[in-house]
């Protein structure tokens, strides 16, 4: 046992403070803090500072341009990202599609696609849920009929994160119904400029605009666009699933998270004392950082776990479960540190000069309401559960 | 950072975990363990031969080990078996000693030739060393102690007893004491193993130190570490026999393991256990470090919580024989429950935890 960073580690960590110090502008920081909705152009822009230092698509080989980090590494690296409140980088061309063309993908699409990824040409985002598949998500219904060298797609995806500013997206089709249903799936790029594609957004519980609807009707995509086998699409459906699943208990987030919540509840005062010295709140707030020190254990265990497998699979499960399950409480406890305070509609608050909640706090609720997302999304925890079930049971 | 146990300590468990499996099979277990002397005293001498309690401290003082993941090893196996054995008294005595520089107390507590219980604990001073009650009164070079302690953990079993008392200038020093000049009256615990109450009236004691607080604290929190560790290997072994009998129970035609509802509630047991053996991994690795306290309370905090999680879930997924004497799973959802209320409880340590963290 030994529980210490090693040497290197350590000046890795040191290497990435000091970038993100003299690379991330203060005002981005400040909004990312508070919460606010970030544009297009303030995520694209952090994407692209992170590529000029080679250090934007984590997961990737260095061959096709990632900096071909370890496990601890991107772990560090998330770390010292949400400490320093940078943006996310937004996963789908990076750490979704990217994975699945470098293991799938014919030599022609990774030339083509990776290095727009990589600079931001493309915008990529995903298209797997359908009103009727989320967590069946095998009983989805958008056909691709093949027809001369061109598919044609109708149907409709949902959920789509960011979908209005995609260039591209990549869906789950159904190319047969023949046989069982995981085996007419199909993996499929699209031009979301397409004729035929709609995208309509869907309003957020908290008012925000973050997922859309993709209508598809008549949509012609040439056959070249398959990546890897035609019916054999749940199979990089399910890569997707599991790869990289080292980030998925967000340990580097919630600790921010906690760091903030302890903060406000310094600042703010009840009964004329700072709210931190209210012992049932202050009892809340150490019984969430027990569990994120947990968190963080268990979180490292796996990373440095090279044992991988399938033991690894029910590991990753526990972690979003347990990850998630942390940051809603702790986005619950910034919620409720402010009160009636969390109330006011964050941006007309700001904007009106109104906010009685401290800048950096006032988006708590919306964060919280948004944030139920966590248990739901990438699998809900229930799917989780039943992954997991399914390796203790051995059934 | 590498989450392997060294070789020895692998061997330590491997070798304990046999000698554990071989002498404390369950049904033993069960009937040693509620009746006097609660443990098998026949035991001790190979215990003290395969190295357990030299583990327990470091080389300088005279053992081979001394450190957070040497005292857990020990300890996930005697939680493994519910082994009732008092070494928990032992762990806190011996080290004790060995802050304190009583080397041929330390020698005959590894060789298993000695034995000792640490008596900290009052009716009215169950968490800390604060409000102890116990006195201590000097005349010329000779102390004597007053007061009873309560709940002293394998006093029974003991031959000098380390007990805490306020001196005369307000500090609590620690003394030691012959166990058969005190006024001992032993019990079982509903979880099995030995307990005492211990009675003393101007009894004779020679004082290791008039100011022992801190050294008394540092050997609690190894025996709350301890507690922790034990808890994860009960833990472990009632989850597998929680999940066989899932697997071979059949109701309604089929194997109650097939119905989502146990199966979603044996994963989140699975998921607290994680949990629960990395944060005792944690402590384990702050015991020597200024973290130490803040690591250790967090640690039993968390075990308290998951421990009466996976025993009360346990017993009720397996229905009326989880309710029973004689099935196994029963004793280890006692201990699982109980070792929260040992040297401190959730509360105890969530109070700790918010002290720390404001000061």
């Amino acid at each position: 046992m030994d529980l210490n960073f090693t040497p290197a580690e350590d000046a890795f960590r040191a290497e990435v403070r000091s970038f993100l110090m003299d690379n991330l502008s203060e005002e981005l920081a400040t909004k990312v803090r508070n919460g606010e909705e970030l544009g297009k152009a303030d995520i694209e822009g952090w994407h692209a500072t992170l590529q000029s230092r080679g250090w934007l698509a984590v997961t990737w080989p260095t061959e096709f341009g990632g900096p071909g980090w370890n496990a601890v590494q991107r772990h560090i690296f998330d770390e010292e990202c949400a400490l320093a409140n940078t943006p996310r980088i937004v996963p789908f061309g990076l750490g979704m599609l990217g994975p699945v063309l470098i293991k799938f993908g014919t030599e022609k699409q990774k030339a083509d696609i990776l290095p727009r990824i990589l600079d931001g040409t493309d915008w990529w985002c995903q298209g797997y849920s359908e009103p009727g598949a989320g967590s069946d998500l095998a009983s989805l219904k958008t056909r691709a009929i093949r027809d001369g060298d061109d598919y044609v797609i109708n149907g409709q995806k949902t959920w789509t994160t960011l979908g209005q500013y995609a260039d591209k997206i990549f869906c789950l089709v159904r190319t047969s119904t023949e046989g069982k249903r995981q085996e007419g799936i199909s993996f499929v790029l699209v031009d979301i400029k397409t004729p035929g594609i709609e995208v309509r957004p869907i309003k957020l519980i908290e008012g925000g605009y973050e997922v859309n609807e993709v209508f598809f009707s008549d949509v012609r995509v040439p056959v070249s666009n398959l990546v890897g086998v035609e019916n054999e699409g749940w199979t990089i459906a399910k890569f997707l699933l599991t790869h990289e699943r080292t980030g998925i208990a967000g340990v580097g987030a919630s600790t921010q998270a906690l760091h903030e919540l302890k903060a406000l509840a310094r600042k703010l005062k009840r009964r004329g004392k700072p709210l931190i010295e209210d012992p049932l709140f202050a009892a809340r707030i150490a019984q969430a950082e027990i569990d994120l020190e947990a968190l963080r254990m268990t979180n490292l265990r796996v990373l440095v776990d090279a044992s991988g497998g399938a033991a690894s699979n029910t590991i990753a499960s526990m972690l979003k479960i347990k990850g998630t399950v942390i940051r809603q409480n702790l986005d619950d406890l910034a919620r409720r540190a402010l009160g009636p305070a969390a109330a006011p509609f964050p941006l007309e608050a700001l904007a009106g000069n109104l906010a009685v909640a401290p800048p950096e706090a006032a988006a708590s609720a919306a964060s919280y309401f948004n944030n139920r997302k966590l248990s739901i999304f990438g699998g809900s925890n229930e799917i989780q559960r039943n992954i997991i079930a399914k390796d203790l049971f051995g059934v | 950072m590498n989450f392997n146990q060294t070789d020895d300590r692998r061997m330590i468990s491997d070798s304990l975990r046999r000698y554990l499996a071989d002498q404390y099979p369950v049904e033993h277990r069960i009937k040693i363990a509620y009746d006097a002397p609660f443990h098998d005293p026949r035991n001790w001498g190979e215990l003290a031969e395969l190295g357990i309690l030299g583990a327990l401290v470091s080389e300088e003082q005279g053992g081979f080990g001394g450190e957070g993941f040497d005292i857990t090893v020990v300890f996930e196996e005697f939680g493994r078996t519910l082994c009732p054995e008092p070494m928990l008294g032992n762990l806190m005595g011996l080290r004790l000693y060995a802050a304190f520089g009583v080397q041929d107390k330390v020698d005959a507590i590894i060789a298993g030739t000695a034995r000792t219980a640490l008596a900290v604990f009052e009716a009215d001073a169950f968490t800390d060393t604060s409000e102890i009650a116990t006195s201590a009164a000097k005349a010329g070079e000779n102390w004597t102690l007053s007061g009873r302690k309560s709940l002293v953990y394998g006093a029974g079993a003991a031959d000098t007893l380390l007990v805490a008392a306020r001196t005369p200038a307000g500090k609590i020093g620690l003394f030691e004491i012959d166990a058969s000049s005190a006024d001992i009256h032993g019990y079982a615990m509903i979880d099995g193993g030995g307990a005492a109450e211990v009675g003393l009236d101007n009894t004779a004691a020679k004082c290791l130190s008039e100011d022992a607080g801190e050294a008394i604290e540092a050997a609690l929190d190894a025996g709350r570490l301890a507690l922790c560790a034990e808890a994860v290997g009960a833990m472990d072994v009632l989850k597998e026999m929680t999940k066989d009998y899932l697997m071979q129970r059949q109701q309604f035609g089929r194997p109650i393991a097939t119905f989502q509802a146990l199966q979603h509630r044996l994963v989140d047991l699975s998921i607290e256990i994680e949990q629960a053996r990395s944060i005792t991994i944690h402590a384990a690795g702050a015991l020597d470090t200024p973290g130490r306290a803040l690591a250790v309370a967090k640690a039993k905090n968390l075990i308290g919580r998951a421990g009466k999680l996976v025993a009360e879930e346990a017993v009720q997924m397996h229905g009326g024989i989880g309710m029973t004497w004689e099935y196994a799973g029963s004793h280890y959802a006692k201990r699982l429950t109980m070792i929260d209320a040992q040297l401190g409880d959730t509360e105890d340590q969530l109070r700790r935890v918010m002290e720390l963290m404001a000061a």
